[in-house]
Order: C-alpha cells, then structure tokens, then sequence
C-alpha cells in the first residue's frame, strides 16, 4: 500500500532535462508551422499590405515617407505580431497538447520561453527579413534601413515575449483577439518609442548606440520575466476551462 | 497582526467593518474636500501668471494623484490575490478598476479645460498626458478582462497577473515617454523636495488630496460592499441580515 503511494507521489523521472524538453518543443512548434504555411505567410502579406495602405491613405510623396518610413514599418511590425499571437497557444489549447505541456516535469516557464522564441523565428524574424524591401519602397536611406532592421530584430523578441503574456490570459475566451490587443498595445509602447527613435536619431546623424543598449534592456527585461508571467497567465487560464 | 491578517479575509468581518467606517469616511472626506475646495477656489490668491486660471489644479492633481496611486494599490491586492488568494484583495481590484478609470478620465478632462487657456490647445502629446492615457488604456484593459472571463476565481487571478505585468511597466512607459516629448509642468507636489508653490495655495490642494482620498475610501467600501453583497447571496449571514431587515 505505502509502496504504491510513494510511486505515484514520487515525481516521474523522465531523464528528459530542461534543456532537452526547450529543444523538442521549439523543433516541435517549428515543424507545426511548416506544414500550414499559409498560417507563417498571413502575417507577413499583412505587414506589406498595412505599409502599402501609408502611402495611399496619406502621401506617396518621397520626403513624407522618408520621414515617418521608419515608424510606419514599426506600426505594420507590431500590428502583425499581435495578430499572429493569437495562434500562438491556440491550436495547442484546443487539442490538449497545452495540458500537456503544463503537466510536463520539466518548470513550465522554460517550455513556454521555448515556444515564445518558436513564435518569434516564425513570424518576428522573416518581418525582419522583409524590412529592407519595404525599406526601399518608403524611401528610407541606406543606413536608416540597417539601422530599422536592428531595431526589429531587437525589438520583435520583446514584442513576441509581451505578447505571450496576453495570448495566455485571453486563452480560451471570447472575443480573445480584441481582448488581446486591448491588453498588449498599452505595454508595446516603450518598444516602440525607442524603436523608431532608434532610425530618427541615425537619420540625424546623432549617435544611437545608448538606444541600441536601452533596446536591448528591454530585450534582457522580457526574456527574463515575461516567461515567468505567461506561465502563471497559463496555468489559470488552464484551470479556467 | 495574524489574527487581524486572517479577519481581513473574511468577507463577513469586512463587511461590519465598513458599515461602521463608512460614515464617518464620508463626512470627513466631504468637509475635507469641501474646505480645500472653498478655500482654493475662493479664498487662495491668484496665480500671477494664469490668473484664475490656476484654480482647476484643485481639482485635476487630487484625481491625477488618486488614479495613479489607486493602480498600486490594486496591484498590492493583486499580489495578495496571488499568494495568499485572499478573497477580499480581489473584491477590491474589482471594485477599483472602475473608479480608478473614471478618475483618470477625469484628470485627462480637467487637464485638457486648463490646458486650452494655459497652452493654447486641448490637447498635446506631452509625456505626462501620453503617459496618463496609456494609465487609461491599462484600466481599460484590466476592466474588459474581468468581464471576459466568466469563472470568478480564474477572473481574479488573471486580472492580478495583468495587474503586476501593468505595475512593472508603469515606469518604464512613463520614463520613455518623458524622454520622448515634455512640455507639461514638472511634478507640482513631490515629497523630496520644497515645495513649488506658496502656502496659501498647498494647505487647500493638500486638503482636497486628503478629503478626496477619504471618500475614494468611502466609495470602495461601498462597492466592495455590494461586491461582497452578489457573491456571497448564498450564504447564511447574509440571508439572515437581509431577513433581519438590517444593512
């Protein structure tokens, strides 16, 4: 009797270590999205539409667009995060491997660090990998556009990182995508001040390397406490449904 | 302390609590605020440069100051919540949230009356007021999550966890907007330092902060009352209060 209950009370050895199980589950992810691309290339066909519709709506004229190129691309950037973070615990909620996941041995910070990195390869990274285009298109110059994809490629993993946070609260509710960007956005702003005035003070020739560094606090902040945030966030809305 | 600790979580303690404070934090909070208010709208000298003007400052710092300090408090209760799950700290994060966004409102409205005359404009993206429409935004958001999520026990937790995410940013959004654009006044009352302004002017704003203060503490009573009031329909004492015809 006392034998059977210390076997179940004993936790499992897996002989899975941390580590291990970040790795098997941003290859997981990864795999996932590989095979429904159409879900990797929605965001990305939004971040160039929401550009294009700048140009448009306001003034295709060339000095406009030089001067505020760089905050429409941060804007397009981080509406089409925050439509993307909807999938991001959304598929794995509905058949049960999210369960799964919160039960693992393993702190379920770090799984879900591992996801949130997934998420930010998949649809942060290729918005930096778009950027020089789109770059071209408004005019910006040489340097200002090396120094755009900088910042994003700074700056995305934040935006990816915050976002986890709301995409768990608002999982499994109604409305959730509306929610989501009415939590999120408040906390995006910092990012995106720093991120535009990033390109602002290199097209003025000032010095940006304080912005870099103040960016890439913000970066080292998100890695290190939104995980533990998006966690919690996770597990109550687990016991929530 | 633990006795009182553990009194605190029992809604049926608070409740008699706050029917016996309430009175008393409401004529208080009124003659407070009242005094402050006569004496600084009618009886405190003129500003020599805003002329009369100046006088809403007895009305916006006292809602700027309690929509800001009513978001740390709520994120005091929201750590309660979390780890103590006491059920009186989310009845209050529940309660507040509302009035915490009224207030800001309020303090956005009444800056924007005196900016018009004083600026020239209703409306400018100045640090101060940026930072207090994200302030706005974030009540905003901590509102629409508790009613979106139905389970009760679930809401509070998730609204403390917003809560804090909030409060780790607060500085962090106030300080990048400030390096971004400033034009409002710096701060009119800082603890650190002399005051800015002459006596007859501070004793009145001082007074309505403290009389406003108390009848935010009165409203929160009220509301946490009646909070307490529909979650706890079911339960024996509260059945017998409302039988016994009492309040």
């Amino acid at each position: 009797m006392n034998a059977k209950v210390d076997a179940v009370l004993k936790p499992v050895e897996t002989g899975v270590g941390p580590v291990q199980a970040m790795i098997a589950v941003f290859s997981r992810d990864v795999r996932v999205a590989f095979r429904q691309r159409q879900d990797l290339l929605n965001p990305l066909l939004f971040f160039v539409m929401v550009v294009t519709l700048f140009p448009l709506g306001v003034s295709p004229e060339v000095e406009f667009l030089r001067q505020s190129g760089a905050g429409i691309l941060w804007v397009a950037a981080l509406l089409s995060v925050l439509l993307s973070l909807d999938h991001l615990f959304r598929h794995d909620f509905d058949d049960g491997t999210l369960e799964q996941l919160v039960l693992q041995p393993q702190p379920l910070f770090l799984l879900v660090l591992a996801k949130t990195l997934a998420h930010w390869m998949l649809t942060g990274l290729p918005l930096v990998l778009l950027t020089p285009i789109l770059g071209i298109m408004v005019h910006l110059e040489g340097n200002s556009i090396a120094i755009l994809c900088l910042t994003l490629l700074i700056g995305t993993p934040v935006l990816s990182l915050i976002g986890a946070i709301g995409a768990a609260l608002t999982l499994g509710l109604r409305s959730a995508g509306v929610l989501l960007s009415l939590l999120i956005i408040p906390l995006y702003i910092p990012v995106l001040i720093f991120g535009t005035g990033t390109v602002a003070a290199a097209s003025e020739g000032a010095p940006v390397a304080g912005y870099l560094a103040l960016m890439g606090a913000f970066l080292v902040l998100a890695l290190t406490l939104a995980p533990f945030a998006s966690a919690a966030a996770l597990r109550i809305s687990m016991s929530n449904s | 302390m633990w006795q009182f600790f553990h009194k605190l979580g029992s809604p049926k303690w608070f409740y008699g609590i706050a029917t016996r404070f309430m009175p008393w934090l409401l004529v208080a909070g009124l003659m407070l605020l009242l005094a402050g208010l006569v004496w600084g709208l009618a009886f405190a000298p003129k500003d020599y440069l805003q002329g009369n003007s100046y006088r809403i400052i007895f009305i916006h710092v006292p809602t700027a100051f309690l929509a800001q300090s009513m978001y740390i408090m709520m994120a005091a209760a929201g750590v309660v919540t979390l780890v103590w799950r006491m059920k009186l700290a989310d009845v209050f994060v529940k309660a507040v949230a509302p009035v915490g966004l009224v207030f800001t409102f309020l303090s956005l409205f009444t800056g924007a009356v005196w900016g018009k005359p004083t600026w020239g404009t209703w409306w400018i993206w100045d640090a101060r007021l940026t930072s207090m429409l994200i302030l706005l935004f974030l009540y905003g958001g901590v509102i629409a999550l508790d009613r979106a999520i139905n389970d009760e026990k679930s809401a509070a937790r998730a609204v403390a966890v917003l809560v804090l995410v909030g409060v780790v940013n607060i500085p962090i959004i106030k300080y990048s907007v400030e390096w971004w654009n400033t034009l409002h006044q710096p701060a009119t009352l800082k603890l650190t330092e002399e005051p800015s302004m002459p006596t007859e002017m501070l004793v009145p704003l001082l007074l309505s902060i403290a009389g406003l203060y108390l009848l935010f503490g009165w409203l929160a009573c009220l509301r946490m009352k009646t909070e307490i009031l529909v979650r706890e329909q079911r339960t024996r004492w509260v059945k017998d209060m409302i039988m016994a015809g009492g309040r």
